[in-house]
């Protein structure tokens, strides 16, 4: 018992020790950001060794927000099952890593989910050759399916509620998925959306594949941070909302200097003209005007990452502003 | 009388290329089915493979002349009628193949160290080199002056284990577990068969649990359990975590198999070492452990060969190894769909190195005979 307490009293020292993580990312100079081994659009090393994605972009940003240089930051490969340990321990002071938001997650495993930066959610590919337009019609097929995930149990509740029948082919990586449906060996791919269009992409033939409509679960993928450490979880959370709000008032890296002298109330707070929102965070006045200029606003690192220009080609759906027919949606700058 | 001693040539069914084939490929009737059969596959997989490793393939350009960038510009993705492999997604991230993401300026260091490891080897692989003794002086202080080059320190700017990556990290692995395993597998493999208890005992606990749980257990316990046991401000390197179970790992598979060995060592010559009055050190150093890991060669290579080969798995803790860097490559959205040149050409990577030690570890055994059990008769 005194054993379990000692190992109990240096996990809580760990945690508390991490009071202060703005201080120690300033301190140590750089900042330590948890993306995933590889995944399109998400976070990738390019041909030069640079991590490019929609979730690298989030680390930038923040490193921006901090420092002021897209360069100060240290991106820290984590997979599925070593991603909270990593958080946990303090080897990395953020994950922007393709994690789903959960309540289990935010509230039983001691983070803090500060936003998020992609809405996915499961849906079914299947060789267009197969003449079926809904996942209701897929009666009787036979489904491949990666093991133990949530994308297992939610095919299951879907099938059940639908009162039609499938058979599982258990693979275990996407690769492995990818080469089964390839080869015929099963009729429908079943992961999550951003997933798919990736598969789609690395087909010989894309067209000869298609994604139905059916979206059967939520996946908000967003940014997480250690409970208990609000001041570190806001400038995360403001890292991304900046990028958000920069692109509801219509300002990109390109007009970004050319806004500074907007008439726009909320534009020259966001650009750190008017107010001390960033002192506030205890960052440099200009932390936004610095993401924008740097980064871009949430639409450019969309399109250029995996938009509907890129070979993963998806479309904004529910990744559109609020004004614009999809969810996205930040709080007012004031 | 002449054509008496005239010396009659045997006959030609079973001398030259004739008597070869014969007897080697078309003894009876199933040998020469088999034969038949085999010629037949090979005839339909070696034209294939070659047209598509090679004749087909594309290198750096693609068949309209222009530099391949991205996959949509491979000639067989431009024209699936047209065109093999595309290994210009090999050509275009060699570097971080080889090197991970170290930074380029100071990639010199790496390459450095490569050539090192080179010459460090050479006294230990080759007996008969000239001034052997000194190459072998060189071999012992490589280690230290390998880890001044990769990590810095010593007027060295410091490069964190977290920029490398690739073929640098296999080998880092793959060399530190084998040349660290070996020590301490001797010693365990001497401890468990110690006559004292206590020493036995705690040897024969440590193999035993660490040969009980798979290598990714050991893994996860190094990268997740270990910083929460050190004191804060102890900040264990990730790679040198891994390291650490690396090595334990392969030190309890090593002390079985040099236990193996000394097993198989006729009590007649521990009786015979002890009669000439040597003590317990002398007596394993001088007359028990050659023999003994003489005749465990390749059970050695063979583990030594696995431990490489296990090394992939350090992808699972978020380090890139080689197979690590090919699977970022391919989700890298300029590249996706490629994942045949990439496996293709990580499997021949790694071909290449074991294949090395498998050859290498036949030529040990022809040279001292392991074959021959000496000491038995």
């Amino acid at each position: 018992m005194k054993k379990l307490l000692s190992i109990f009293a240096v996990v809580a020292f760990a945690f508390s020790a991490h009071a202060g993580t703005l201080d120690d990312v300033k301190n140590r100079g750089f900042l330590k950001c948890g993306v995933t081994t590889g995944l399109a659009g998400f976070a990738a090393p390019d041909d030069s060794g640079e991590w490019a994605g929609l979730d690298a972009d989030m680390c930038r940003a923040v490193a921006v927000a901090v420092f002021g240089d897209r360069s100060k930051v240290e991106f820290i490969t984590t997979t599925g099952k070593s991603r909270f340990p990593t958080l946990a321990s303090g080897e990395v002071d953020m994950l922007a890593r393709n994690t789903t938001w959960t309540i289990s997650r935010d509230v039983n495993l001691g983070f803090e989910f500060v936003g998020v930066n992609f809405y996915d959610g499961q849906g079914f590919m299947v060789p267009s050759a197969l003449g079926v337009s809904s996942a209701t019609e897929l009666d009787g097929a036979t489904v491949c399916i990666q093991t133990g995930t949530t994308t297992e149990l939610n095919l299951a509740d879907f099938f059940r509620l639908n009162g039609i029948s499938y058979e599982a082919l258990p693979i275990e990586t996407n690769d492995e998925g990818k080469e089964n449906l390839f080869a015929g060996r099963c009729d429908v791919y079943t992961t999550d959306a951003s997933g798919l269009s990736s598969t789609r992409a690395a087909a010989s033939n894309p067209d000869k594949w298609v994604v139905l409509p059916e979206i059967i679960s939520k996946e908000p993928l967003g940014p997480l941070v250690r409970h208990g450490d609000h001041q570190w979880g806001d400038v995360v959370r403001w890292s991304l909302n900046a990028m958000i709000i920069a692109e509801e008032l219509g300002i990109t890296s390109e007009n970004v200097d050319a806004q500074k002298s907007s008439n726009v109330p909320e534009v020259l707070r966001l650009l750190g003209v008017e107010g001390n929102y960033g002192e506030m965070l205890e960052l440099s006045n200009d932390w936004a005007y610095q993401i924008i200029k740097q980064i871009g606003n949430y639409s450019e690192s969309y399109e250029a990452n995996v938009g509907p220009d890129t070979p993963l080609e998806i479309a904004r759906g529910l990744n559109a502003l609020w004004t614009q027919g999809g969810i996205l949606y930040a709080p007012p700058f004031r | 009388m002449n054509e008496m001693n005239e010396v009659r040539k045997p006959p030609v069914a079973t001398t030259g290329i004739i008597g070869w084939l014969r007897i080697n490929l078309f003894f009876n009737w199933t040998n020469s089915l088999i034969t038949l059969f085999v010629i037949y596959c090979l005839y339909q997989f070696i034209p294939w493979i070659l047209d598509w490793t090679i004749f087909s393939a594309d290198f750096k350009y693609n068949y309209l002349g222009e530099q391949i960038t991205n996959q949509e510009m491979c000639s067989r993705n431009l024209d699936p009628e047209n065109g093999g492999a595309c290994w210009a997604v090999i050509y275009v991230r060699f570097y971080q193949f080889i090197y991970g993401f170290y930074p380029k300026v100071e990639v010199w260091r790496v390459n450095i160290a490569y050539a090192m490891l080179a010459l460090a080897l050479l006294p230990l692989l080759y007996a008969k080199l000239p001034y052997r003794k000194y190459f072998l002086y060189f071999t012992y202080i490589f280690p230290v002056i390998a880890y001044f080059l990769l990590n810095g320190g010593l007027g060295f700017t410091e490069v964190s284990t977290n920029k490398w990556g690739g073929l640098l990290v296999t080998l880092v692995l793959g060399c530190t577990g084998i040349a660290l395993a070996f020590p301490i597998g001797i010693m365990l493999a001497l401890g468990r068969r110690s006559k004292l208890p206590v020493i036995s005992m705690m040897c024969t606990l440590f193999i035993e649990f660490i040969r009980g749980v798979p290598l990714i257990t050991l893994l996860f316990f190094g990268m997740v359990m270990l910083p929460l046991f050190l004191p804060e401000g102890i900040d264990m390197d990730g790679l040198v975590r891994v390291l650490v179970a690396v090595t334990l790992f392969q030190s309890a598979y090593m002390a079985e198999v040099i236990r193996g060995g000394l097993q198989a060592i006729p009590p007649g010559q521990y009786e015979a070492a002890k009669s000439l009055g040597m003590s317990y050190w002398r007596m394993n150093l001088l007359i028990i452990l050659p023999q003994a890991i003489r005749i465990s060669i390749p059970p050695i290579v063979n583990t030594s060969i696995g431990l490489f080969k296990d090394t992939t798995l350090v992808i699972i803790v978020g380090i890139l190894d080689l197979l690590g860097i090919g699977r970022g490559t391919l989700a890298d959205t300029n590249w996706l769909g490629l994942s045949y040149e990439i496996y293709f050409f990580v499997s021949l990577v790694f071909f290449i190195f074991t294949f090395g030690m498998s050859r290498y570890s036949l030529y040990l055994e022809k040279k001292l005979k392991t074959g021959i059990n000496m000491g038995a008769d």
